[in-house]
């Protein structure tokens, strides 16, 4: 474990260095806004969007008491969104997504020799194949999160409309009331930590597969599990860190 | 020129390369010869610093190579070219960008000059009108020659190549291994090539070494290598029914 740790933070030493060439380094990070960011877009729409409108449907069944007034509906989506949904929910998702794709791209490339090929050739493979991916997922998860968190809260102001238990202007109102942006804040920095955990873990064991086809699966899985799991990990630390 | 001196090295308590001690020659197709096992691949492994030996040490034209800096020797990786057994294409580029790739990285040459230093390498290589399709659309023999081209863009002066001609048919091999020569010759590269086809060892073998174990058991050319007496080179040289036929007239 503690090697692991090791071997991991040598990596990232040799990964955050200057770039050999910045065209290239800019030409592989479009590529990978690409791969990694417009490619998601999708999921996190549809997820979203649902999510947003469940949470709005079932705040709104909960609501039995008449001195609880149906501006909850608004406030709670959007608070939930913001605090947990998005940041949380949405970057195991692209753990998921992004995760296993740089596991499995950078794994192919360590057992078919593309790596040796890099090494031999004077780049620094590591610097070259996984910063990109870093960067690009850092730059572009934060945009990913705060279009998810619009979204969920327009998927929950649909429900209400669809569903006829609280007004629009209800909803509305709820959505403006006791807006702190520090949550905001507080939102972006949980998604970078998560991109940079998603991006550099999975990179870390793309690059150290040993073997064939099975390790590539088998790294890709792990990628997945390992920075779920730090994520998870991380969010209870920047919870206690940053809110309480 | 390229010198090897007193290379050892081993995995896991077992010896895979014993004291060898050999110079590859410049504008010259060196060969390391030898049975599967033998050691030739980690032998080129330690020439191009993917493996360190354990005593002994490589110089490249008197420029120490495995016992210096990383950083050192990544200025002396820009003058190689390695071919690797399986190509090692980058799959996610096509033809032109992959030969392209060590001039976007190391040159500040514009688009039209990489294009140009592109075509006029794989032209070099026999291979027109591929350089959009993608490695996996190509035939092994085209990847291996699309590997050469990346291999010579930026003008090497030194050239790897691990079993060059391994899975091809005996004619295309013969076309690989005469490129790879005219290349050596033509541009004065130290080339080494890995190789346990004695078509190959007679057609191109202008100085060759024999591994046998983990130790260098002869050296010669493709003359000699015919009139060895060596009981372990015979073994090899001719091991196959053609060439024991050819031996008895
Ligand atoms: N990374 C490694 N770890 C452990 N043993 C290794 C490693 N690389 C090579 N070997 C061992 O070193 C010996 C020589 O291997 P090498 O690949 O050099 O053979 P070769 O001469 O290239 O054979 P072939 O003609 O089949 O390619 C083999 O016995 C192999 O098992
Ligand atoms: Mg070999």
């Amino acid at each position: 474990m503690l090697r692991l740790l090791g071997e991991y933070l040598i990596l990232m030493f040799e990964t955050f260095k200057k770039p050999d060439k910045w065209p290239v380094f800019k030409r592989q990070l479009m590529i990978e806004f690409i791969g990694l960011g417009v490619d998601s877009i999708g999921i996190v729409a549809i997820i979203s969007v649902f999510s947003g409108a469940i949470v709005a449907i079932q705040t709104a069944y909960n609501i039995d008491s008449p001195f609880i007034p149906l501006t909850m509906v608004g406030f709670t989506t959007r608070q939930m969104m913001i605090l947990e949904f998005s940041p949380t929910i949405i970057s195991l998702i692209l753990a998921g997504k992004a995760g296993s794709r740089i596991a499995s791209e950078i794994g192919t490339m360590r057992v078919t020799q593309q790596i040796d090929a890099l090494r031999v050739m004077g780049v620094n493979p590591a610097n070259y194949l996984i910063l990109p991916k870093i960067t690009a997922s850092m730059l572009f998860n934060p945009i990913l999160i705060i279009f998810s968190i619009g979204l969920g809260i327009a998927g929950g102001w649909f429900a209400c409309i669809f569903t006829n238990l609280v007004s629009s202007a209800d909803y509305i109102e709820g959505i403006q009331a006791w807006f702190e942006p520090f949550t905001v804040t507080y939102a972006i920095i949980k998604t970078l930590v998560f991109a940079l955990i998603i991006s550099s873990v999975s990179g870390f064991l793309g690059y150290n597969v040993e073997g064939g086809s099975v390790e590539v699966g088998r790294a890709s899985t792990k990628a997945v599990v390992y920075s779920s799991i730090l994520i998870i990990f991380f969010d209870l630390i920047l919870t206690q860190m940053l809110l309480v | 020129m390229i010198e090897v001196k007193n290379v050892s090295k081993s995995f896991n308590d077992k010896q895979v390369l014993n004291n060898i001690s050999t110079v590859f020659e410049k504008g010259k197709t060196n060969l390391i010869i030898g049975q599967s096992g033998s050691g030739k691949t980690v032998l080129m492994k330690c020439c191009i610093g993917l493996e360190f030996p354990e005593t002994g040490m490589i110089d490249f034209d008197n420029r120490p190579f495995s016992t210096v800096s990383e950083k050192r020797r990544t200025d002396i990786r820009k003058e190689m070219g390695v071919l690797f057994q399986g190509g090692a294409l980058f799959d996610s580029f096509n033809v032109e960008q992959n030969v392209m790739f060590p001039l976007n990285m190391f040159t500040n040459q514009t688009l039209q000059e990489k294009l140009d230093r592109v075509n006029f390498c794989l032209k070099r290589v026999n291979l027109e009108n591929v350089s959009k399709l993608f490695p996996s659309e190509l035939s092994g023999g085209m990847m291996k020659r699309v590997a050469i081209a990346r291999a010579i863009s930026n003008s090497p002066s030194y050239l790897f190549c691990d079993e060059p001609n391994s899975g091809l048919d005996p004619k295309t091999a013969e076309v690989i291994d005469a490129l790879i020569s005219e290349i050596t010759e033509e541009y004065d590269i130290t080339t080494i090539v890995n190789t346990h086809d004695m078509n190959s060892v007679l057609q191109i073998g202008q100085k060759i070494s024999f591994l046998y174990k983990g130790h260098l058991w002869w050296e010669g050319d493709k003359t000699s290598i015919l009139e060895t007496e060596n009981a372990e080179l015979q073994d090899f040289v001719f091991s196959t029914e053609l060439t024991r036929r050819l031996k008895k007239r």
